[in-house]
């Protein structure tokens, strides 16, 4: 099935997530989607399953910018953009991130890897400029370290595959 | 008894009973606090602040309607601080805002339009911050402009929790906040039953009904067209507020006079078709009983409430009576019964109603509704349309005289004149089946029990000694709890009623602004004293009902009113995921 319907009954009814609250049950089915995302169908879906309109989830769910509504790459690269990582020179790295990756920020890579976000603030301004890829923050940055980050996820990532 | 507390108000010891917001209790003393988001049947939102007062000893201002006055509270409702800030909100809110007031459906009755001027905005800073979205007009009966929207949630609300049909929530975040359906659908990509409860609440011109009243013009204006209008029970007991009179005042012979006023070439009244409703339904109750058909019967006069069973519970569909809406009903017959009496070819009969409902404009075009082979409905209007159209033609309502309808389509008993409250149509139908049964004349005809405001109303009547259970709700979260028991198997009713709206008609979406629980109270309490009133009060002593069945219709249930007035419903269902 090309679809996250059957997915997202397995994560809303598991046992384990019992009386999921909203926003669990769209983190789960987002972890869950190899395009880290919430389907529209998924979004029908939670709806049904919590017994709540699909307009409460929509709601929740493009509330919160950790969930996505549009399908993005298997790595979210997170720039903070606001003022303190601006200050100390987000600038560049964002540059050299975008040049490395070949698209802007909100854009997915062509190969699906990577999708390159802009968020405000990531709570580590003591070491800013900051990114975040995944769960994984990267602090005091420079364009080249940055580039450096992005080259050895490739490389991780090639050989989780062949392993 | 509630307990009486004494505040302090701008410096006046006041006593009011306890409980109440500092809003509310101040409106008890002649204060107006402004207020957007507020709505008196609806939870505290508390989103807008401009409703801010001092509290002593609280550094900041408190939003009045999410604060509760408690004894000895001193409060102070003006102040410069206060009026600074409310002009503070009310200009960023017009910074945002299309300066469209001229031109806007909510000019004479804006609730922010109000208070701009109150607050005497004189100046609006900067330029619209966003771009303008597009307006959804894919219905037959609203129109959503979300350029308009301030966002204070009452749609939202009214739409989950009164109706629970889900449709309107808020959606995004700071700036970008939109309160619509999900995913910028249009109102006919979801499940929206049009009931306009949204429209009937927003205070400003964000959505609205589809005005028609261009289309009316257009027949009025074109001599080769014969146009006949209906009015709907619910419309007399509220088209004086319009025109400011107090609601609760019974127009019925003004409002006559004045569609004549505008040209109609017959005034004629849904009330008629309501009698004739009872008489078909009541015999479609009695043929379930006796044949062993789908029961609970479910009353189908509210095309909201049709188009949410189709959406929400199609597998019910066949409890539905199949009896058209009065609206319907009457189109129908228009232009088939009245063209041969009258002797016009129904291609040139031009049908107007007027109702206290939007979802009746989308019921008029659903395409089942051509028996006479002519879409039998041509034109709705809506209770404000009305108003709207009358201030046109510049009819002075107030000091009008009374007229009464034409003949045969104008004539009707009490039975029909309640069709427009809770309860009303349980009623009346109980009147006519009990005496059709019984053989034997209602010493009482006032059933009480399915009177009044109560979400969900049940009753028991004895009908030749066999006791059938009845039940009645109204707005479209009480139909759904009744709904879930008869999906469970769990509901021992033999007849439902349900009506979209809370109130029933005289509460619906189309209805002059402002109506609130306590504003229903009064148009319920109008609609009963013009049953009371009537001569007749159960539709089959109706004489004109009588003779259309002796010279067209034969009797109730037979082959030509199936045809005309019977019809089917559809599965609407939206829970069909492809893949
Ligand atoms: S909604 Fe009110 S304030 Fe806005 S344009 Fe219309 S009348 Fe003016
Ligand atoms: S018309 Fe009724 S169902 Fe549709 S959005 Fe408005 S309140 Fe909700
Ligand atoms: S549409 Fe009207 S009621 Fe709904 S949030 Fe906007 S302004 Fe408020
Ligand atoms: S401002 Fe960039 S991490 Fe806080
Ligand atoms: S009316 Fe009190 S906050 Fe809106």
């Amino acid at each position: 099935m090309s679809t996250q319907r059957q997915s997202v009954k397995d994560i809303v009814t598991a046992p384990a997530a019992g009386q999921a609250a909203l926003l669990q049950a769209l983190l789960a089915v987002q972890d869950a989607s190899p395009e880290n995302y919430v389907s529209e169908e998924a979004v029908n879906e939670i709806a049904h399953l919590l017994g709540i309109s699909r307009s409460r989830v929509y709601s929740t769910a493009s509330f919160y910018s950790v969930i996505s509504l549009k399908p993005r790459g298997r790595h979210i690269v997170r720039v903070c953009i606001n003022a303190p990582c601006e200050n100390a020179g987000k600038q560049a790295v964002l540059a050299a991130l975008e040049q490395e990756l070949g698209v802007g920020l909100g854009c997915t890579t062509p190969d699906g890897r990577f999708t390159l976000e802009g968020v405000s603030c990531l709570g580590a301004c003591y070491m800013s400029p900051a990114i975040k890829i995944d769960n994984q923050l990267y602090g005091d940055l420079t364009a080249e370290a940055a580039v450096a980050i992005i080259r050895r996820c490739r490389e991780e990532e090639n050989i989780g595959h062949t392993a | 008894m509630t307990e009486t507390i004494t505040f302090s108000l701008n410096g006046q010891q006041v006593a009011v009973p306890a409980g109440l917001s500092i809003l509310d209790a101040a409106a008890l003393h002649g204060v107006r606090i402004p207020s957007l988001c507020h709505h008196p049947d609806q939870r505290v939102k508390a989103n807008c602040r401009v409703c801010v007062v001092e509290v002593e000893g609280q550094k900041n201002l408190a939003a009045s309607c999410a604060t509760p006055v408690t004894a000895g509270m001193k409060v102070r409702t003006n102040s410069p601080r206060i009026r600074e800030t409310v002009q503070t909100i009310l200009e960023l809110i017009f910074a945002n805002h299309p300066q469209e007031c001229l031109t806007c459906i909510r000019n004479g009755n804006c609730e922010l339009r109000r208070l701009a001027a109150d607050y005497g905005i004189r100046e609006v800073k900067g330029e619209m911050a966003t771009d303008a979205l597009p307006l959804d007009t894919s219905t037959p009966s609203l129109v959503r402009d979300p350029n308009k929207c301030i966002k204070c949630g009452r749609c939202a609300e009214v739409c989950h929790h009164v109706q629970e049909t889900g449709i309107l929530y808020s959606h995004y975040r700071s700036v970008d906040v939109q309160v619509a359906p999900e995913y910028g659908k249009s109102l006919s990509d979801v499940a929206c039953v049009l009931c306009g409860q949204c429209a009937a609440v927003c205070p400003v011109g964000a959505i609205h009904e589809k005005d028609d009243t261009a289309l009316v013009w257009e027949a009025l204006d074109d001599p080769a067209k014969h146009v006949v209008v209906q009015v709907a029970p619910a419309v007399r007991v509220s088209i004086a507020e319009e025109f400011g009179q107090a609601p609760g005042t019974i127009a019925t012979g003004r409002l006559v006079s004045a569609l004549r006023k505008l040209g109609f070439d017959r005034v004629f009244d849904t009330d008629f078709t309501a009698d004739l409703t009872i008489m078909e339904e009541g015999h479609e109750l009695l043929h379930r009983l006796q044949s062993g058909g789908a029961l609970p019967l479910i009353t189908s006069c509210s095309p909201g409430w049709v188009k949410y069973i189709e959406h929400s519970y199609p597998e019910l569909l066949p409890h539905v009576s199949t009896c058209k809406s009065p609206q319907q009903m009457f189109g129908a017959l228009a232009k088939t019964y009245y063209a041969g009496k009258a002797g016009i070819d129904p291609a040139d009969i031009f049908v107007v109603s007027i109702m206290p409902c939007t979802a009746k404009k989308f019921e008029s075009q659903r395409p089942e509704m051509n028996a006479s082979g002519h879409q039998d409905v041509d034109a709705v209007l809506t209770t404000r349309e009305l108003g709207r159209i009358l201030k046109q033609a510049g009819v002075d309502f107030a000091a009008l005289d009374d007229s009464v309808f034409d003949d045969p389509l104008g004539i009707s008993t009490g039975a029909a004149a309640i069709f427009g409250v809770t309860g009303g149509v349980m009623e009346a139908a109980l009147r006519t089946v009990y005496e059709v049964v019984t053989g034997q004349e209602l010493e009482s005809v006032e059933f009480t029990a399915v009177r009044g405001l109560q979400g969900i109303k049940e009753a028991t009547v004895d009908l030749a000694g066999t006791p059938v259970k009845v039940a009645v709700a109204h707005g479209l979260g009480n139909a759904r709890r009744i709904m879930d028991l008869v999906r469970a198997g769990l509901a021992d009713y033999t007849f439902i009623e349900i009506m979209a709206c809370p109130g029933g008609c005289i509460g619906g979406g189309g209805q002059p602004y402002g109506t609130t629980d306590t504003v229903r109270r009064q148009r319920i309490e109008a609609t009963y004293r013009v049953d009371a009133g009537l001569a007749l009060r159960k539709s089959h002593q109706n004489p004109a009902v009588a003779k259309l069945y002796a010279e067209f219709l034969r009797q109730p249930l037979s082959e030509i009113s199936h045809h005309l007035l019977h019809t089917k419903y559809r599965n609407r269902s939206l829970y069909k995921l492809k893949g």
